[in-house]
Formats: structure tokens, C-alpha cells, sequence
């Protein structure tokens, strides 16, 4: 398949579906932190995890919406308001669910997939209510616009680079957060020995309500980070649903550079196949090689060793 | 034999249960529902199958499989590679550039039929294939998966993945599957048109005893030795580890027949409804039929059969009068029957229309004993009521 192209434009092409890839990387990164949170933290599996992430899209671009209606001065920057918005609103949400539901499962995993999955069937057609069935996509301030041109071959789109920096900043401050922090020094410790975290006066329950409040907050992120690359309806969410869980037990549950590992190797395969394959295709040999892995590798790349 | 009696296998109480709904689904639906309401209880039946192989492998073993749509397509995209075959005679398709193979595949510019259709001309390894094609497949993931002890979650997600590849992968290959519209405009099976009326009827027929008789086998392994490992396992694993059984090959063997039982289901349903597509087997069908059996109560088979019928009754009624209320109400049955009746419908029987029965027949017979004769024998409670 290699054959019919010159050496250059070889190069072009895996430079330009390398960059292509590094976008769904950064989509990945963002929506497979907040499930690696929960998940590997926390054991839970969250269905409406991409709900979650459709809210904070619908977030910016409803602050986008009014932003340029009322105050048209702050629309070069309104998106940053916008994410700082989203992440509060699903962090309020992501804990409230927590509150309500969550927390009376966690002895019936398979249980609070089913439940979850409810919660994602209802947040859908709440979206489809509120925000109607069509895809909204919000418009872009001009600094946003336009690409980069490399060689007269290789093109980057501006948009694209600010969502890869974003994603590299909210890596590194979950990372910190998760090593550094009180907070995540807690959640470390209630996954390692709940009774014995319990034991030393940290309030478990607590714990548990931010970690999956945060959990949601990055998703909301996420979502923020996709409406500047792609449009958003009522079910994006879970077109990428399941590819996200992939990444997450891929990359090893409880590890977040695992996770960010696997969220390149995925996202790196599947585009540079795109080119040369139909799409469709690409994504059934990716998802294919992920499971053979996995059923070889059920621990994934990155394991962590505790003592359950 | 582990079953010295027939009453070992069915106690009166499971008897009573297996009665009344041959009597719905035997007698009363026929009896009182058109053909076209008949034949969509029909379509109800095949999802039934799937939930009963739930009942088996999520209520009793403990595995939650997400992808039981896959196997439920594939017993029915087997089947229905049979009907096509045979529906695209060269006679009937003398219109196409090349004439003898199913219509997606000239439109798709295909000349010769695949070689994995081939074998499916003939309809004794269709029937083969129906049950093998699925099992095959269960047997090879829950091998992968149970022998290196993954179970739980992970095998969850995993079956989804392999649920939405599934989908993918059928609605890419347009050529050979159908792709998204799947294989439609079936018609006959043996020169037997399948369309008409009293066909539906047949068919209707042979899918509640083919329905029966996987609720049979349902409840002699429930009731045999294996189904008390099953239930030892899934709340204890380790100790029946250590009690010298291999666990997985329990979990592989009741994921296998979970598997078999939805694929009967499948081609019941392709041969019922005349078609299949990839809306069956990607990962929303997979968890609706879950919910089926969680509906009726994970731990009961009769109950999912139950399960079924309320929760599709109720989305054809939802969806004909108010669509968008639909998700709403599937959403919530999702959350309430996890969080406040986890053995549902089955559970809200016993636990409150179950004792009431029984007090009132109690009553019943002790008001009314001396009007019934002694040779049909008193309950016990009115006896020890007269004594």
C-alpha cells in the first residue's frame, strides 16, 4: 500500500495524520483522564461519562452563545471562562450524582454500570430537549483560526495546537494534583486501604465525592477542548465511549501515564491507518488489536502492584 | 442422572409458574391478539431468549456480559444468509449484472459470493452454523478472558467492545454483510413463504416451544449441581477455587450456553420479523436486553420472560404515543430497578403479591372446607386450621 506514494510525500502524509492523531490523542487524553480517575481510583464505572463531557461542550457553547450577544469585547477570551464554568457546573453535577446514586453501589460494580448507563439515556434526551436534535458548533475567535503552514506540505490548524497545549496543561495539573495535593494524597490512600485510610481520619466519603465530582469536572473539560475542533449533538457522547474505556484499561487502570500512553498509541494507530484503509476499517483493527492485547494483558501496559 | 424425579426438577411452585405462562404465551395471546399484534409478542419472544441465557450467566453466574447482541445477530445473520440465498435464485435476480448472488452485493459491484456464504446453501449446516457460529465465538472470548481470570467489570467492557467492532465491521463491509440496512427481503424457507399469515402463526408457534424448551434447560441446570456451583462461585469465587473446582471452565461453559440459548433467539427472530441488521447486535441493543432481565428479576427465568414483555410493551406503547418521553422512561427504569428493586419483578412477587396469595387461599379454604369434598385433599394450612 506503500507503493503508489514517493518517499516525501510519505513523510507528509504520516507528518499530517500524526498530527490528525495527535488531535484524537488530546480528545482521548482529556475524556480517559476523568475515567481513569473513577475507574482506576475508584473502581466505579461511569456509562454517562461522555454525557458528561456533551454538557461542558454545551456549556461553551452557550457562554460562547452570549458572550458574543452581550459582551462582545470578552470574545476573544471567552473561552476560557467558558471552561472554568464548565468544570464547575460538572463538578457540581458529577457530585450530586455522586450523592444520589454512587455512593449506595460501591459494593455492586456491575450495578452502578447499569445505573449509570440510565443516567447517560437520560441526560441524551434532556440535551435533545433542551438544546434540540441538530449539532451545534460554536464560532471561534479570530485568533483561533487558520493554520500553520510548516512546509509548503505540511499544515497545522491553530486550533488544533491550543487544544494539544491544553491538554498537555490539564495532564500535568491532574498529575500534580494526584501526587502533590492533599487531596489526591488521600484518594491514593483510601484505593490503596479504605479501612486502614478510614482508620487514620480521612473522611472516605468525602474523598469519594470530590475524586468523582473531578472526575466529571475534567470531562466537562473535555468537552469545552472538543467544541473547538468538532460540533456537538445530543449522542457525541457516546461515540466515544467505549473507545475511551479501551484507553483507559489499555493504558492499566490505576495509571495515569499508562493512560496517557495508551491514549497515544490508540489514537496514533488509528489515524496513520486511516489514510491508507477505509475509516471504519482503521477502527476495527485498532479496537481488534486493543482486545487481542487485553486478553493477553488483562493488567494493561502499566500496572500497579497493591495488594487487594 | 442427578434428577431421580420429575418433581426434584420442577417443585410445584416452579410447575405452577411454567403452567401459567404456557398458558399466556400458548393459548391466551393466539386466543385473543391479532396477527400483527401476535406477531410483534413473537419478535418479544426472541428478545426473551436472550434475557433467560442473562438469567443464566449474569443472575447465576455472575458475569455481566454486554455483548449479547452479538450473539443474537449472529444466529440471525446465519439464518438469514440462508433465507437470501435462497430468496436470490438466479431466476429472481436475472435483472442484476451478475445474476445468483443477494442484491447488496451487485450493488456493490461484487461478482462471485463470497466464500463464507457458500456453506450456507444448504439449510442442514445453516442450523449448524445458527447455534455453532455464536458459541464458537462466546467460547473463544470467555476462554481468553476466564483463564487468565479477568472477570467482573473488565469482561463487561470488553464484551462492549467487542459488541461495537461487531457493529463496525458489518456496517463497513457492505459488500458482504448488507451494512447498516443488513440483510432484508427475505422470503422463503424451502419454497415456504414465510410473509404470510399462517406462517406467522407457525412460526410463533415454534418459538414459544423452542422458548419452552430452553426454559427447561434453564431450570435443570439451575436446579442441578452445576447451578449451586455457579451461585457458590459468583459469591465466593476464591473458596470454590479452593474447593478443587476450575472456576473458569463453569464461567466458560454458562457464557457458552447463554450465548447458544440468544442465538436460538436470533434466528427466531430473523425468521419472525424477515430480516436482520446491525441495529441488533451493536452496544445499545446489547444493554437493553440486559435490562430485560434485570426487569424481570436477575435471578428468576420466568421473570425475564416477564421482563421482556413489560419492558417492550411499554417502549412500542411509549414510542407509538410520546417518543421522547421513551428515554426518560427507559433511563429511569435503568436507575430504579438497580437502586430500589434489584431483583425485580421476580422479587416484588414474593415479597408482597407472594405471602398475600398465600393468606388469602389460606382463608379461602378454611372458610369454605366443608363445601369441598374430602378426597381432593385440603391444603395443609386448612388441615392444621381444623384440627
Amino acid at each position: 500500500m506503500f507503493a503508489d506514494y514517493t518517499l516525501n510525500e510519505l513523510t507528509s502524509i504520516f507528518a499530517m495524520q500524526g498530527f490528525a492523531g495527535l488531535i484524537l490523542f488530546s480528545i482521548f487524553v482529556l475524556m480517559a483522564l476523568g475515567l481513569a480517575i473513577i475507574f482506576g481510583q475508584m473502581g466505579v464505572i461511569n456509562m454517562a461519562h461522555g454525557e458528561f463531557m456533551i454538557l461542558g461542550a454545551y456549556i461553551t457553547y452557550l457562554s460562547s452563545t452570549v458572550v458574543s450577544e452581550y459582551l462582545p469585547g470578552l470574545f476573544n477570551v471567552y473561552f476560557f471562562i467558558a471552561m472554568i464554568l464548565a468544570f464547575v457546573v460538572t463538578f457540581a453535577l458529577g457530585a450530586l450524582v455522586e450523592w444520589a446514586m454512587i455512593r449506595h453501589l460501591y459494593r455492586r460494580p456491575l450495578d452502578t454500570l447499569l445505573a449509570t448507563w440510565g443516567l447517560s439515556l437520560i441526560l441524551q434526551q434532556l440535551y435533545r430537549t433542551v438544546f434540540g436534535a441538530r449539532e451545534v458548533g460554536v464560532s471561534l475567535p479570530d485568533w483561533m483560526m487558520g493554520s500553520y503552514a510548516i512546509t509548503d506540505m505540511i499544515e497545522v490548524p491553530i486550533n488544533g495546537i491550543f487544544v494539544m497545549v491544553l491538554t498537555l496543561i490539564i495532564t500535568l495539573a491532574v498529575y500534580l494534583m494526584m501526587q502533590k495535593s492533599s487531596l489526591g494524597k488521600q484518594t491514593r490512600a483510601v484505593v490503596q486501604n479504605r479501612q486502614m485510610a478510614g482508620a487514620v481520619g480521612i473522611d472516605t466519603e468525602k474523598v469519594d465525592r470530590y475524586t468523582f465530582g473531578i472526575g466529571c469536572g475534567i470531562a466537562g473539560v473535555a468537552g469545552s477542548a472538543f467544541t473547538m475542533i468538532g460540533s456537538t449533538g445530543p449522542t457525541a457522547g457516546q461515540l466515544y465511549i467505549v473507545d475511551t474505556f479501551l484507553v483507559v484499561v489499555f493504558g492499566g487502570a490505576s495509571s495515569l501515564i499508562g493512560t496517557v500512553a495508551s491514549a497515544f498509541t490508540i489514537s496514533q494507530a488509528q489515524s496513520t491507518m486511516e489514510f491508507f484503509l477505509s475509516g471504519s476499517m482503521a477502527k476495527v483493527l485498532t479496537l481488534l488489536t486493543v482486545v487481542g492485547i487485553l486478553m493477553l494483558r488483562p493488567q494493561g501496559l502499566f500496572s500497579l502492584k497493591i495488594r487487594r | 442422572m442427578p434428577f431421580t424425579s420429575i418433581r426434584e426438577l420442577l417443585p410445584k411452585k416452579d410447575l405452577v409458574g411454567f403452567a401459567i405462562l404456557a398458558l399466556i404465551i400458548i393459548v391466551l395471546m393466539p386466543l385473543f391478539l391479532d396477527i400483527f399484534r401476535l406477531n410483534l409478542i413473537g419478535k418479544y419472544l426472541t428478545y426473551a431468549f436472550v434475557a433467560v441465557g442473562l438469567v443464566l450467566c449474569w443472575g447465576y453466574g455472575g458475569i455481566l456480559s454486554l455483548g449479547q447482541g452479538v450473539f443474537f445477530g449472529l444466529g440471525g445473520y446465519c439464518m438469514a444468509m440462508f433465507l437470501k440465498l435462497e430468496a436470490s435464485s438466479p431466476e429472481a435476480t436475472a435483472i442484476q449484472s451478475t445474476p445468483g448472488i443477494p442484491d447488496f452485493m451487485d450493488w456493490n459491484q461484487l461478482t462471485e459470493l463470497p466464500w463464507f456464504w457458500e456453506p450456507f446453501h444448504s439449510f442442514t449446516f445453516t442450523l449448524f452454523a445458527t447455534i455453532a457460529v455464536p458459541v464458537l465465538f462466546a467460547f473463544i472470548i470467555a476462554y481468553a478472558m476466564f483463564k487468565r481470570r479477568v472477570g467482573g467489570v473488565y469482561f463487561a467492557i470488553i464484551t462492549q467492545a467487542i459488541a461495537a467492532i461487531l457493529t463496525i465491521l458489518i456496517i463497513g463491509q457492505q459488500g458482504y454483510t448488507g451494512g447498516v440496512n443488513g440483510i432484508t427481503d427475505l422470503r422463503t424457507l424451502h419454497g415456504w413463504d414465510i410473509r404470510t399469515d399462517s406462517a406467522k402463526y407457525i412460526l410463533y408457534f415454534i418459538s414459544a416451544f423452542l422458548l419452552f424448551a430452553c426454559l427447561f434447560a434453564a431450570q435443570y441446570i439451575r436446579k442441578s449441581k452445576l447451578g449451586r456451583i455457579l451461585v457458590a462461585m459468583r459469591e465466593r469465587e476464591d473458596r470454590v477455587r479452593f474447593s478443587g473446582y476450575d472456576v473458569a471452565n463453569f464461567k466458560i461453559f454458562i457464557f457458552c450456553a447463554a450465548a447458544a440459548i440468544s442465538a436460538i433467539g436470533g434466528a427466531m427472530f430473523t425468521l419472525q420479523v424477515g430480516f436482520m441488521s446491525p441495529s441488533f447486535v451493536g452496544i445499545v441493543p446489547s444493554i437493553e436486553m440486559v435490562i430485560f432481565a434485570a426487569v424481570g428479576g436477575r435471578l428468576s427465568i420466568l421473570g425475564a420472560v416477564y421482563g421482556t414483555f413489560v419492558v417492550n410493551w411499554a417502549k412500542t406503547s411509549f414510542s407509538e404515543s410520546f417518543p421522547e418521553l421513551w428515554l426518560f422512561a427507559m433511563g429511569a427504569l435503568f436507575i430504579g430497578v438497580v437502586m430500589a428493586f434489584p431483583n425485580g419483578l421476580a422479587g416484588l412477587y414474593q415479597s408482597y403479591i407472594q405471602p398475600w396469595l398465600k393468606t388469602f387461599i389460606n382463608s379461602m379454604l378454611s372458610k369454605y372446607q366443608q363445601y369441598i369434598p374430602a378426597k381432593f385433599g385440603l391444603g395443609k394450612p386448612a388441615q392444621e386450621a381444623a384440627k
